[in-house]
């Protein structure tokens, strides 16, 4: 099994609506993937088909190389807002999950929860935010699967606890070995915590690749104005602005840059994912993806 | 999942068990010195019980629990048990775990709904049980105000098995109008009201179709009218219709028509037929004589008029609880798999 996620054509619509369109993706297995967008991109809408809460209107998703919900053992799901049962306590819900897990590993939930200082008869109602999320992660972790999927785990956190939560889970991903797609609207969790971008705006996947191949083949052309016609073949231009005597494009390229006019800067992580999420989706150009 | 649903559905299922515990413990108590008076008064014994206030209680209690629980059972265990859920996300936590939605559901639905009509089921045969010695004189023809038969409509649906088809049927339409609406308290109001209307309205639509009434055309005399019903002023009243004693005890009537000698419902008696009253409506009117009336009662009779009545007699109490619970079991069912259904479609 070499890709954890894979979509073709994969669309889905709410009414008249289409939350997400024409979603091709192909996701190795063993990355921490970063799922990013603005609100409303269709992150949520997309993970809720990959774990089958959702059904899609068009194309297919298959997870684990198997359609959705058929592996549900496998893949691990922390929902948006991380929801609990706001009156069982901490124990109970290692319970729930001990109970409708076959893999569910008891030593490493209690670990968890020592680890983070838990009171096993704490209602959950009563947790903090993060507690919570840290709580919705250990019944995801716990079930030991292949694939860890998480929407928005931490958009509802202060600063601190997004550092730990992350981190937390960083960690867990190292010991453990598994896949994680985690979205987010930020994208700064996503450089802590992933090695691998899915940009999605306006319900289309923008680029998807592996990070450090994303920010070699991504750079910032500036020079005396010229027209986007006069560009080699092989540079893709993602966004371009011009004064009257001066153009900067921002390009994705496999080959060196032989233009000497050219000032050529290298992108921070922040800066190509702004570039796609600020430029006008056109629907008609073909989504980009990074060649390996 | 037992363990979960048994976890999630304790504080509901403690309330109403406490409840109908506490009230089968007082029948329980009561039930053998009923039984006992009811040997040894014989003939007297429901005259004799407004000297027992406790027992009128007991009796009206039963039956007021009896038609209380599904309303509350499908408001309270049937409309939160998904709407809960979905309102506060928590499916997505549940469903996030190595189990199916459809096999979540059927063990929520699966324990709750057995709980539900077990428990209704234990009140019912307590009930039945203790009204018993009632119900049995009221059938052997001893007369009373306060107690009616267990055929009439406000007995039936509280005795044997209707109460726990009543039960199941508003289980399944909480869970289902829960799942529709997605919203605890809209779900948990449409679910009592939808219930209540049902109970109120069975016996007038639904109960006389569930099976083949006994019809019968009964010729009218003095001593088996059980009721006019005049209108217009007091001076010149016509009669509408008139009313005839089914001559089966304990049977109840749900059709009694005046109709003519051609067999046609009439919506108004002749004129002359108000002196079949025992006196007319006005404050001072004189009493009629017995053959007067008697004279009355012959006319109709010579003319062709008589009553048309459907009943089903007490003996059939038992076919038509039966043909009662099974339709209401019917629509759980139903229900049930509009549930089934629709948790396997999108839903977040």
């Amino acid at each position: 099994m070499t890709s954890v996620l894979q979509a073709h054509g994969l669309g889905k619509k709410y009414g008249r609506r289409w939350a997400l369109t024409d979603c091709e993706l192909e996701v190795p297995a063993g990355h921490v993937v970063g799922l990013v967008g603005p609100n409303g991109a269709g992150k949520s809408t997309l993970l809720n088909l990959a774990v089958g809460m959702i059904t899609p209107s068009a194309g297919s998703v298959e997870v684990l190389g198997g359609p959705p919900g058929a592996q549900q053992a496998k893949v691990g799901y922390v929902a948006q807002d991380t929801p609990t049962y706001a009156r069982l306590s901490v124990a109970d819900h290692l319970r729930l999950g001990a109970r409708l897990n076959p893999a569910w590993d008891e030593s490493l939930a209690q670990q968890r929860l020592q680890h983070l200082r838990f009171d096993p008869k704490q209602r959950a109602g009563r947790l903090s935010g993060g507690q919570r999320a840290q709580l919705a992660l250990t019944l995801g972790l716990a079930k030991r699967p292949d694939l860890l999927i998480l929407d928005e785990p931490v958009a509802a956190l202060d600063p601190l606890a997004r550092r730990e939560f992350l981190q937390d889970l960083m960690e867990a991903v190292a010991e453990q070995e598994l896949s994680v797609v985690l979205s987010s609207h930020l994208v700064s969790d996503v450089e802590r915590a992933c090695d691998y971008l899915i940009v999605l705006v306006e319900s289309r996947v923008q680029v998807s690749g592996e990070i450090d191949t994303l920010l070699a083949t991504h750079f910032r052309l500036t020079g005396p104005r010229r027209d986007q016609k006069d560009l080699p073949r092989d540079q893709h231009v993602v966004t371009a602005s011009h004064t009257d005597r001066q153009s900067t494009y921002l390009i994705r390229t496999d080959k060196p840059i032989l233009d000497p006019a050219w000032t050529v800067t290298q992108l921070t992580l922040e800066d190509l994912v702004l570039a796609y999420m600020g430029r006008d989706v056109q629907p008609e150009r073909p989504v980009l993806e990074v060649q390996r | 999942m037992i363990w979960l649903t048994w976890r999630q559905f304790r504080v509901q299922l403690l309330v109403v068990a406490t409840v109908i515990l506490a009230a089968a413990i007082f029948l329980a108590a009561t039930g053998p010195g009923l039984l006992d008076d009811s040997r040894t008064l014989a003939d007297n014994f429901i005259s004799s019980l407004p000297s027992h206030p406790i027992q009128m209680w007991l009796y009206r209690i039963g039956l007021i629990l009896l038609y209380a629980v599904p309303p509350v059972i499908g408001a309270f265990w049937g409309a939160p048990l998904v709407a809960r859920e979905l309102e506060s996300g928590t499916h997505r936590l549940v469903w996030g775990q190595s189990i199916s939605r459809t096999r979540w559901l059927a063990a929520k639905v699966g324990i709750t709904g057995l709980a539900a009509m077990a428990i209704t089921g234990l009140l019912s045969l307590a009930v039945t049980w203790w009204s018993d010695p009632i119900d049995d004189a009221i059938n052997a023809g001893q007369d009373s105000n306060d107690y009616l038969p267990r055929m009439f409509p406000p007995t039936f649906a509280a005795r044997g098995l209707v109460p726990v088809g009543y039960a199941a049927f508003a289980f399944a339409l909480g869970v289902a109008v829960g799942l529709a609406v997605r919203r605890t308290v809209v779900g948990l109001a449409v679910t009592l009201t939808v219930v209540i209307l049902v109970q109120v309205f069975t016996p007038v639509f639904l109960r006389p179709h569930l099976m083949a009434p006994t019809e019968q055309n009964i010729i009218l005399t003095k001593d088996n009218v059980r009721g006019f019903m005049m209108s217009g002023d007091q001076s010149s009243p016509t009669l509408k219709q008139l009313e005839v004693a089914s001559g089966s005890v304990g049977a109840w009537k749900f059709a009694d028509k005046t109709v003519d000698k051609a067999g046609q419902e009439i919506s108004t008696l002749p004129g002359w037929a108000v002196k079949c009253a025992p006196r007319d409506p006005s404050p001072n009117a004189p009493v009629r004589s017995p053959e007067e009336q008697d004279a009355c009662y012959q006319r109709l009779a010579d003319e062709g008029y008589h009553q048309h009545i459907k009943y089903f007699a007490a003996d059939k109490f038992w076919a038509l609880q039966w043909r009662e619970f099974g339709f209401f079991m019917l629509l759980a069912l139903l229900l049930s798999g509009f549930s089934f259904w629709r948790i396997r479609r999108d839903l977040s």
